[in-house]
């Protein structure tokens, strides 16, 4: 009886360990085939042509400048917009705020905004930025939309990293006579600087393939011009990726295929930057 | 308040990026007839490729005046374009009451130009043997609001066809792609059974019906020419001998001399009144018409014969004398 049971048991460890790996690897070998599909099919399109003409009606002439020139704007300024507020508000819940029934309210609704779908974000932000604030379908009225989507996400996935901070550095702080800004600044940021990086290229990575919402804040898809300023008129590569993805000439596909590429290293690079600075800010206790 | 708001808003983001250009000025006439300003173009997604063609040359020729053109849709284009926030309105169906109305409040007038057609074309999938023509009042009783759920056999639609089930796959219920096509064969826009496959992406609608024997679907004639080895084209009939008789194949020709009916539509450009007075927006108008017949077809659509061409641009014309 005990030994079948122990037979059982182990069965079960061992199954286990499988189906995890099984888990594992189905996601790899899913973004595997992906990506290999992607660059089989765009990889012969890219070239220095490509990235520096505007869009157009022949495929073989067509490329991303504009798109590939607003995706870079708009990630800039909603980085500027979003990074300084997300993390503010983190510092300011997690080490200011007290637990009143009031805070809790706020920190459920900062966690349900982070899971309402963006086209959501794309009418709140027609309405305020772009018709009553008056900015129009600007750069600026796209980055701040994308910047609201990807607040609450930064807050939560910050606080986190602020709650991952050992209390006894903290205590060892004030115990030594440190303000609680001082303790901010010297202490607790720099102990979850890393995890603070990973939460806003998490983010951020969500703001780059973002279509829906901008296109209903005014974003456009043919812009023979790189945009100058935050009020220029703009489009972004996943505009450009849905364009020739819906048309019918297969030629566009590969058109396609080829932007996603251009849209996959950006994302690669900014993951690329994250842990670079992650291993060179690490810290340990 | 509101200025204030405003003017907060844009202070803070020009310090952050220490950069704040304002919008150029847009009518001033350069030398040697090269024209400035911006002529700004949203609307359907399926005129959009002409109107991207049209502007692509056009910029060849002007290449000082901004040309931008968005894809919001028939419906969300209408809606700015009722602002009065863009100069021309790209539309796969003609303009509706409250459309009109919203224009109509603001003090828009407006024009309409038809540039192309599109033949929306019926589909099945090659393996299916047994369909060789369908008429309109069959494909009524296929898409109509009444069939959901009751009308799901081909054998119901004609009896000799087999006692299987079919699929029907078509555009999403936003685009001016369904209204035309729910208006010209049910009988009333916007309105048809809910149980198909939709999607607002046609490419879909052709893997849809390419792998599926029992598919049927309908999408512009442009996805079916870039298809035609897996897809079989089903001509129509419209019960109307007065415009051919017998089932008719969707083609440049028929669809060019309105034999292919009801299902060859006009494809549209609204001009806003206001913008008519600016001269780069004439030159592009003028340019558009004479342009569209040879660009439409290189993107995929039909163009109108050289007379038809010639009315639009004589419409065109008395407009901008009414308005300048």
């Amino acid at each position: 009886m005990n030994k079948r049971y122990e037979t059982i048991k182990r069965a079960k460890d061992g199954a286990f360990k499988y189906f995890g790996l099984f888990c594992t690897f189905f996601g790899l070998i899913m973004l595997a085939i992906f990506i290999g599909n992607i660059l089989f099919e765009g990889l012969g399109r890219l070239s220095w042509d490509f990235i520096t003409s505007y869009s157009s009606r022949l495929p073989e002439k067509a490329g991303i400048l504009s798109a590939l020139m607003g995706t870079v704007w708009i990630m800039v300024m909603t980085a500027l917009l979003a990074i300084p507020g997300g993390i503010g508000a983190a510092i300011y819940l997690e080490m200011y705020a007290k637990r009143t029934r009031f805070g809790n309210i706020v920190e459920l609704n900062i966690a349900n905004l982070a899971g309402i779908p963006s086209i959501i974000y794309g009418l709140l932000g027609l309405e305020i930025f772009t018709y009553q604030l008056q900015m129009g379908g600007s750069l600026l009225a796209g980055a701040m939309t994308l910047a609201l989507l990807i607040l609450p996400i930064i807050i939560v996935a910050t606080r986190e990293a602020l709650k991952a901070v050992p209390r006894s550095l903290i205590e060892a702080s004030f115990a030594l006579g440190a303000t609680k800004w001082q303790t901010i600044r010297r202490t607790v940021l720099p102990a979850a600087s890393s995890g603070i990086i990973t939460s806003v290229i998490i983010a951020l990575s969500r703001a780059i393939g973002e279509a829906a919402p901008l296109i209903v804040v005014g974003a456009l898809a043919y812009v023979p011009f790189v945009p100058t300023s935050p009020t220029s008129d703009f489009t972004v590569l996943p505009i450009q990726i849905f364009n020739w993805v819906s048309r019918p000439q297969k030629a566009f596909l590969v058109n396609a295929s080829a932007a996603i590429i251009v849209l996959l290293c950006i994302v690669f690079f900014m993951n690329a930057i994250a842990v670079y600075l992650r291993i060179k800010k690490k810290i340990k206790y | 308040m509101k200025t204030q708001i405003q003017f907060i808003a844009l202070f803070v983001v020009s310090l952050l990026l220490g950069a704040c250009g304002g919008k150029q000025n847009a009518d001033q006439q350069g030398a040697g007839g090269k024209l400035k300003g911006e002529v700004r173009i949203d609307g359907s997604s399926t005129v959009y490729p002409i109107s991207e063609a049209v502007a692509e040359e056009f910029r060849a020729e002007q290449p000082d005046v901004k040309m931008t053109v968005g894809l919001s849709g028939t419906g969300g284009g209408f809606k700015k374009f009722g602002r009065g926030e863009t100069d021309i309105n790209n539309a796969s169906r003609p303009i509706k009451e409250e459309e009109i109305a919203a224009c109509n409040q603001n003090n828009i007038h407006y024009t309409e130009v038809q540039v192309a057609f599109d033949g929306l074309s019926i589909v099945v999938n090659p393996q299916n043997t047994f369909v060789k023509d369908i008429t309109v009042s069959e494909l009524k009783k296929m898409w109509e609001p009444a069939a959901q759920g009751k009308i799901k056999t081909w054998n119901q639609i004609r009896p000799e066809w087999p006692n299987e089930k079919f699929n029907l796959y078509g555009a999403g219920t936003e685009s001016g792609t369904y209204d035309y096509f729910t208006e010209a064969i049910v009988g009333k826009s916007h309105s048809s059974r809910g149980d198909y496959t939709a999607s607002e992406d046609d490419n879909v609608l052709v893997q849809g019906v390419m792998n599926d024997k029992n598919a049927l679907g309908f999408f512009g004639y442009a996805y079916y020419e870039a298809n035609m080895d897996k897809l079989k084209l089903v001509p129509v009939d419209d019960q109307n001998d007065a415009n051919g008789k017998g089932a008719i194949l969707p083609s440049v020709e028929t669809v060019k001399n309105q034999t292919y009916a009801p299902l060859s539509r006009p494809l549209l450009i609204y001009i806003n009144s206001v913008a008519v007075k600016r001269p780069e927006i004439q030159s592009f108008v003028n340019f558009y018409i004479d342009n569209a017949g040879v660009l439409s077809r290189e993107v995929g659509f039909i163009p109108m014969e050289d007379a038809q061409y010639d009315a639009q641009r004589s419409k065109w014309n008395e407009f901008v004398k009414t308005h300048q």
